[in-house]
């Protein structure tokens, strides 16, 4: 016989008026609380909109099985079966070093105009309204999609590169703002106190205190940001006429119909995707944590 | 009467080192052990081997006349009901609130299903709320446990192994991350849990002076070796230097 | 010795530059880009969009149509982002260090997500689109793949620093693995969980722009149709309705966060 049990057979100290009950008269385990509540409500919600947005896709009569098995077949060909036919493997390769370097390109000058303009953002550094102002219009154009910016700047500058890297800029410029910011603002204010108290001017103190302290964050975000940048101009060669591996990829899908060349050209996308996701990994979790 | 057997206990991790050599000794109903060392001796390997948190590579061990380490899946949970476990770091589910997290400690005598929704008896829950009141947190019974203090949190943690009815607690280092009063109050709740319910308690403890203070007997381990296993009166500080290796001794003890 | 170091670290800082500078002009040179143009492109661009994007009278038209598409959209995205959120929840739990089964599957479950989410957008909608065709479903499967690969990295991440600790304490207590999950592991990152969800539908709204142009569905049909045709004022008024949708889901998204978290 344990002893613990006397607590139970013996719950003389048990205050049973003070415990929360249910309307049926058991005793309450789970309390309501705001988070819960909102948690649920979100929850709700979220099943809602997918039930009802299932229902309401114009599917237009597609056979839906046959779709699933055709596209079985195509992956299987694809990516067993892969083959370039339409142009040879170090074609393929200098396609793939043209998206990289848009994807450079974007993101050295977003890289430049973001550490300018995040200087200007970040509230330690400057006064309050304009770190709003320029934080409001980072978010719209945050807000508005990439291709969308490429396509307006290609009115312009006419479809290409430079529509392409000028628009993939802006969006860019939108992502590394934000981050750079948020990063000298993280920054000990203790830091930039003392070489005020010092007479340090603004650039004096930019470039001695902000600059070396937060530099590995900045590179890091911005690792992060060609990352990106790279399956954005994968995007931009197939929707927008920038060149590159992703206007093969249109082509080999939308114009020859060769699922072997796509499952080809796919593999070289993934395998680059790849490499920077785990160069990326591992500049992120040495210097962002 | 015997509750607890370890022989030849040894624990070998990948890549060679050897967390436990040889380890012998037993545990009899009612005890109250310490376990010093210093850290990475072995201590907390030693007792996460007990209950099968971690497997040890050799050896036997035997718990109220059950073979601990050829037991099957289902068996280990029957037997890890039996066995309470106190962590330093509490290892609370922090969003949900303290009678909640008391009655984690019955999900091991629950169907998997009853366990995933949280259906709970009645009287499971009566013996939650007594013993929090017993434990001084009468106030703090529907509260979130992110809003504890660390003392508060670690009696939380005391409650969830004691409303597992256990005939033997493992404490990790209970009192390592708590401040000397909290430490106090939670030594004297173990200390009571010992004395009043019977429940054999073993520690791992870095504070010799408390280990001395609280127990009566003590275990010495280094580098996963037991060198000392006696009365608490009797551990001299020789065998502290012993236990701690030259000089750490007098820096740990006054 | 210090005038050393600084001599070091300046020469460390004139290769890096000069190597920076020469992959610019090589990169310039191979994708044809004109820095030139592309700065003046910019005024230029501000400057005709000022003069012919905005939405007119006769645009607002077009209104009701563009607001079923961007319907269809915004539905999209939030109907792949949850279905593609309830998978990579399952994979998550085997790929996480403390909730998977054997190590195996957890490598098995990761490589598997990592195919998902590096193959973009665009590489599964051009694949898609040989046996769906111009479809809704198109679409979605593509925002479906790479979400769920995406989800599956970042609620691994969530469960790994949320749940570590209080897993092992119920281990302890002799709870099976499916308490584990739904009494520690839930509790504990689920809120995190909600908060990757609502950015990844953000996300999406754009990403199914982008697939839209390429399947001929949702919004971004509706843009290219009008930019296509150059009717500027309603593709203008394409943009104002992505972003006014954007906001108001950013909005949302940060009050839920702002509660839960």
């Amino acid at each position: 016989m344990n002893i613990t049990e006397s607590v139970v057979s013996n719950p003389i100290q048990l205050d049973k008026s003070r415990l929360k009950r249910t309307k049926s008269g058991k005793i309450k385990v789970k309390v309501l609380r705001r988070s819960q509540v909102v948690t649920n409500i979100t929850l709700v919600s979220l099943v809602i909109l997918t039930i009802y947005g299932f229902l309401s896709f114009n599917y237009k009569n597609i056979n839906f099985l046959e779709a699933v098995n055709n596209t079985i077949t195509n992956v299987r060909t694809m990516f067993l079966d892969s083959a370039l036919n339409h142009f040879t493997l170090s074609e393929s390769l200098y396609q793939i070093l043209i998206t990289m370097g848009l994807a450079f390109l974007t993101t050295v000058i977003g890289g430049v105009i973001s550490l300018i303009l995040g200087l200007f953002a970040a509230k330690n550094l400057t006064n309050e309204k304009v770190s709003n102002v320029i934080k409001g219009f980072v978010a719209f154009i945050r807000a508005v999609p990439t291709i969308l910016w490429v396509l307006i700047f290609a009115v312009a500058a006419g479809l290409g590169s430079v529509a392409a890297v000028i628009g993939m800029t802006f969006h860019t410029v939108g992502y590394l703002i934000k981050a750079f910011s948020e990063s000298i603002e993280e920054l000990d204010e203790g830091v930039i106190e003392a070489l005020k108290a010092s007479g340090a001017s603004w650039w004096q103190i930019v470039f001695q205190a902000i600059l070396p302290s937060t530099a590995t964050y900045l590179l890091a975000w911005t690792f992060l940001r060609f990352e990106i940048n790279f399956t954005n101009a994968v995007a931009m060669g197939a929707a927008a006429g920038a060149g590159g591996i992703g206007f093969e990829l249109f082509m080999a899908s939308g114009f020859y119909f060769d699922v072997r060349e796509v499952g080809f050209i796919t593999y070289l996308i993934l395998a680059v995707a790849v490499l920077l996701e785990i160069l990326s990994t591992r500049i992120k979790n040495r210097y962002l944590y | 009467m015997r509750l607890l057997d370890i022989k030849r206990l040894s624990k070998e991790y990948k890549g060679g080192t050897h967390a436990l050599c040889n380890v012998n000794f037993s545990v009899n109903e009612g005890e109250f052990i310490s376990v010093i060392g210093p850290s990475g001796a072995g201590k907390s390997t030693l007792l996460r081997c007990i209950n099968r948190m971690i497997d040890a590579t050799d050896g036997e061990i035997t718990f109220d006349g059950v073979s601990v380490l050829n037991l099957k899946k289902k068996e280990l949970r029957r037997l890890r009901t039996r066995i309470g476990m106190i962590f330093q770091h509490y290892n609370l589910v922090n969003r949900l609130s303290v009678i909640e997290n008391v009655l984690h400690g019955r999900l091991g005598y629950k169907t998997t299903l009853e366990g995933i929704i949280g259906r709970h008896d009645e009287e499971e829950k009566e013996q939650a709320f007594a013993i929090l009141d017993k434990l001084g947190l009468r106030n703090e019974t529907y509260k979130r446990c992110d809003q504890l203090s660390g003392g508060q949190k670690q009696r939380v943690g005391i409650a969830r192994a004691l409303i597992q009815n256990p005939k033997l607690v493992l404490c990790d280092e209970p009192i390592a991350s708590l401040d000397p009063n909290a430490s106090k109050i939670i030594m004297d709740h173990l200390k009571a849990i010992n004395k009043d319910m019977g429940i054999t308690c073993i520690l791992n403890l870095h504070q010799v002076d408390v280990a001395i203070k609280y127990s009566e007997r003590i275990i010495g381990i280094n580098s996963g070796k037991t060198v000392y296993d006696g009365p608490a009166n009797e551990l001299t500080m020789e065998k502290i230097h012993e236990i701690y290796g030259s000089e750490a001794g007098e820096l740990i003890i006054e | 010795m210090e005038i050393d170091l600084f001599k070091k670290r300046r020469r460390q800082m004139t290769i890096v530059t000069v190597i920076i500078v020469a992959l610019i002009i090589f990169f310039a040179e191979i994708t044809k880009y004109d820095a030139i143009k592309g700065f003046t492109s910019i005024p230029a661009a501000i400057r005709w969009m000022f003069a012919n994007f905005y939405p007119n009278a006769k645009s607002l038209d077009k209104l009701p149509s563009i607001l079923s598409k961007l319907n269809e959209t915004i539905f999209l995205s939030i109907s792949s982002t949850t279905t593609a959120g309830v998978l990579a929840l399952v994979f998550a739990l085997f790929g996480s260090r403390t909730t998977k089964i054997n190590n195996f599957l957890s490598s098995i479950s990761r490589f598997i997500a990592s195919i998902f989410r590096n193959i973009p957008v665009v590489a599964w909608a051009m694949i898609l689109l040989f046996s769906f065709g111009q479809n809704a479903l198109t679409g979605y499967f593509a925002l479906f793949f790479v979400t769920f690969g995406f989800l599956t990295r970042v609620f691994i991440e969530t469960i790994d620093e949320a749940s570590y600790e209080s897993v092992e304490a119920l281990q302890a207590t002799g709870a099976t693995y499916f308490q584990i999950v739904f009494q520690a592991v839930i509790p504990s990152s689920l809120p995190q969980l909600i908060s990757w969800l609502l950015y990844m539908i953000e996300t999406n709204i754009r990403s199914s722009t982008l697939v839209g142009i390429l399947t001929g569905t949702g919004v971004g049909f509706a843009f290219s149709l009008y930019y296509k045709s150059m009717n500027y004022n309603a593709a203008s008024l394409v943009v104002i309705a992505i972003v006014l949708t954007v906001f108001v889901i950013e909005i949302i998204s940060n009050y839920v966060r702002r509660v839960i978290l």
